[in-house]
């Protein structure tokens, strides 16, 4: 069953990854919108988003909840160590799903609306950047259970510039997995096009960022390189990202958008199995090369056991349900 | 303030304040079936009307309701660590239930929102039905959690370890069923009572009357029956937490000394100093009776308590006090509705009425606060009833003070904003709904 569990967590962050990180996306790409354009952009992302974004941050939910039951010195120790860019991350959670429920939902629309768009947009950038310095701490090894001052304790174990970096990253990840998702929800070829530049911009900032993760991560001694080349799962990763990078410029520059969704989310897939499969079962890295694993901290037999019934018997309500959701309002080409 | 204090605090205020999201958010969703259903049956345009309007509000409740809960989820680790620590994997259970059903309901609140002319009519109620079932059951869930801090089980404690585990056991703990009761009969009183107070506030504005008070009429009979009902569970409650946690009584009840019979106290100032209680109006062998269902029962007082496990009296009893007055002032306003109606007399030329509903309007919130506060600072100082205590189980990260100040800044504004928002909506409701001409296909 502590397979089940754990192969839960990973899809859940996986999902969550996706699903909601191409929700964030919209909002960053609203944010590098010209002005004139941010009405068409808002249009066609609330049509898309609309319906499934608190869906999609459910995922957020059921990770969070199996480390707690099934993982709590992980959970705890995140807590404690992590406790300012979680902060930050959950005032950003919190400003973007009111402004995004209340632009829509204000009967009135006057300068109101400007007050929630900018909320919209800026917590739209900073929530997946802390997520993805929260992710980098994780790996970065800065996290020091024995540190005697406030500032080595809860300060650089996520200000450094490998969890920066992995931040960034992740952002421009996200703002191209909307982009690409946009692509396809757009009713009209002048919208198709405009979201078609914007996910090769989000694209090259992907890569710049990537390229970033790799330097600071020889800065700060994280060994990224020796996960991605010396393990075999990870180099062919890694190959398969960058292979489906060549063939995602190509459609993109070609307009072929109707397998692109499947690519980037394939391209996006890899990188995370890049990072963390070798590092896999060690969760976090502790300063001094201690090492947090899934395997050793993983709650009582009886605890997991009906966590992963929990789940699976959950999984098989919640995936149907949800896969007719996108089914059904996917929207079509005018 | 000092850290320990800031993090009760900003714990007291993130769940005082996802309460009432919460609540709305999970009942609102029940009085739309009914007049969505009405709307299907009866093809009259101001049911559906009435369905939509009330929709706006569920997803705005909804979405501060998912948002303070997702907060709160991580809030436990960041504010108490050693709790999470030891708890988790006991009482996870139910959380990990909740996160299916918090799921299921979202889903099905984007079926709903945007299913308009989109999907099959029946399956477009039945999805609504879903969020509101779902949206129970993630309530029922979330209090037996809480339950079990009140009642531990499903474990053994030996030499400070927790071995044995038992998660199912757990979730079932014995105060759960009588928890989730109070709350969900609170739950629907609260919330009937403040939908069916705005509506009276604006068929008594005389606004699009014939709107009002159909949505009037279906909110009203929700918070009227679960006032009357909320009686019977309250005594249920007050017998069990006699049983399981004597001192929460006491201090509910401000019984100092252990008396046979008790008096049951109505008011009062409590002294905490002296252990006193003065200007109270005493009712001889009521406290007994309450407790223990016999007038001449001993109900154990505080002084049979160590010292250092007293709750603080003064805010429990005082919590306490308002919850039971004002749960009162609600049922006799049901008692005179259902005499109304009885008497076949016209609730919309009994304007005395409407207006006591409009003066009802928070009396359900407060109540509901109330009640809480009565759980929760009445099991203090223990965090787990029993077994850790709250002060052992803070997050050693210094500056918490901040992080209190932060949040409360972002929960006003954030209540403001949805108050404000509310106005607006049933403001724009004659012009949104009111000609048939002009009617609004958004959802």
């Amino acid at each position: 069953m502590e397979y089940v569990v754990i192969t839960f967590l990973c899809l859940s962050i996986l999902l969550y990854f996706l699903l909601g990180g191409a929700d964030f996306g919209a909002g960053i790409i609203e944010l590098f919108t010209s002005k004139k354009n941010r009405g068409k952009t808002r249009h066609t992302m609330h049509q898309a988003i609309g319906p499934v974004w608190e869906a999609n941050h459910m995922w957020l939910i059921i990770a969070i909840v199996i480390l707690f039951v099934g993982f709590p010195l992980i959970y705890t120790t995140m807590s404690v160590y992590l406790h300012i860019p979680l902060a930050i991350m959950l005032i950003g959670i919190i400003a973007r799903g009111t402004a995004f429920v209340f632009r829509h939902y204000d009967a009135v629309k006057d300068n109101m609306q400007e007050l929630y768009n900018r909320i919209f947009i800026y917590s739209s950038f900073v929530t997946p950047l802390f997520l993805g310095i929260i992710a980098g701490s994780v790996l970065s090894g800065r996290v020091d259970l024995a540190a005697n001052n406030f500032v080595d304790a809860y300060i650089f174990s996520w200000l450094n510039w490998f969890s920066v970096s992995v931040g960034l990253f992740t952002t421009a990840l996200c703002g191209f997995l909307a982009a690409i998702y946009l692509i396809g929800e757009c009713k009209t070829a002048e919208d198709k096009k405009r979201f078609i530049k914007k996910a090769e911009y989000m694209n090259v900032a992907a890569v710049i960022f990537g390229a970033m993760v790799f330097f600071s991560a020889a800065i700060e001694k994280v060994p990224l390189i020796n996960w991605v080349i010396y393990n075999e799962v990870g180099l062919v990763s890694v190959s398969l990202a960058s292979l489906s990078l060549v063939l995602l410029w190509y459609l993109l520059l070609k307009g072929k958008t109707k397998i692109l969704r499947v690519l980037a989310g394939f391209q996006v897939t890899m990188i995370l199995i890049a990072i963390s499969y070798a590092h896999f079962p060690n969760f976090i890295r502790l300063k001094g090369g201690e090492v947090i694993s899934l395997y050793e901290t993983i709650g009582p037999e009886k605890t997991i056991q009906s966590l992963g019934w929990a789940l699976v018997l959950g999984s098989l309500l919640i995936l149907p349900f949800l896969g007719y959701l996108f089914y059904k309002f996917q929207q079509k080409e005018e | 303030m000092d850290d320990f204090l800031a993090a009760r605090s900003q714990m007291a205020l993130s769940l005082g304040f996802h309460i009432i999201y919460a609540c709305i958010g999970m009942v609102m969703p029940f009085f739309m079936a009914v007049s969505h259903y009405k709307w299907l049956k009866t093809n009259k345009e101001v049911y559906q009307h009435i369905t939509k309007a009330w929709s706006k509000g569920v997803a705005i409740f909804f979405a501060t309701g998912a948002v303070s809960g997702t907060m709160l989820s991580f809030e436990l680790g960041l504010l108490w660590p050693k709790f999470m620590e030891h708890a988790g994997p006991i009482f996870g259970m139910p959380f990990s239930l909740e996160g299916t059903a918090f799921f299921i309901e979202a889903i099905a609140l984007g079926f709903f929102l945007y299913g308009w002319n989109k999907l099959n009519k029946w399956f477009h109620w039945f999805t609504g039905v879903v969020v509101g079932v779902s949206g129970l059951a993630s309530g029922i869930l979330v209090v037996a959690a809480n339950a079990w801090m009140n009642s531990p089980s499903g474990f053994e404690y030996v030499n400070g370890q927790y071995t044995n585990i038992d998660p199912i056991k757990a979730m079932f703990n014995d105060a759960w069923f009588t928890q989730a009761l109070h709350m969900c009969l609170a739950a629907f009183t609260a919330t009937g009572f403040a939908v069916a107070g705005v509506h009276a506030l604006m068929i008594l504005k005389k606004q699009y009357v014939d709107f009002h008070y159909k949505a009037f009429k279906i909110a009203a009979a929700f918070a009227t029956v679960c006032a009357l009902l909320q009686p019977i569970s309250g005594d249920i409650s007050a017998k069990d937490v006699a049983k399981r946690q004597p001192a929460k009584l006491a201090a509910m009840e401000a019984l100092y000394q252990t008396e046979k019979p008790a008096p049951l106290l109505i008011g009062g100032i409590v002294d905490e100093k002296n252990k006193t209680v003065s200007k109270a109006i005493e009712i001889p062998g009521a406290l007994s009776f309450l407790a223990h269902g016999n007038f001449k029962a001993e109900v154990k007082g505080l002084d049979q308590i160590p010292e250092n496990e007293h709750p603080p009296v003064a805010i429990t009893h005082y919590a306490f006090q308002i919850m039971v007055g004002l749960g009162t002032l609600m049922l006799l306003l049901s008692l005179v509705y259902f005499f109304i109606l009885w008497r076949r007399k016209s609730v919309l030329k009994t304007l005395w009425l409407l207006k006591l509903f409009v003066c009802a309007i928070p009396l359900g919130y407060i109540a509901l606060e109330a009640g809480w506060v009565v759980t929760e600072v009445g099991r203090q100082p223990w965090i787990i009833y029993g077994i850790m205590r709250t002060k052992d189980a803070v997050t050693p990260m210094p500056g918490i003070v901040w992080s209190f100040y932060l949040f409360s800044a972002i929960y006003f504004s954030l209540s403001i904003i949805v108050i404000f928002l509310l106005y607006r909506q049933i403001k724009m409701v004659p012009i949104l709904y009111h000609s048939s001409a002009k009617q609004n296909t958004e959802p």
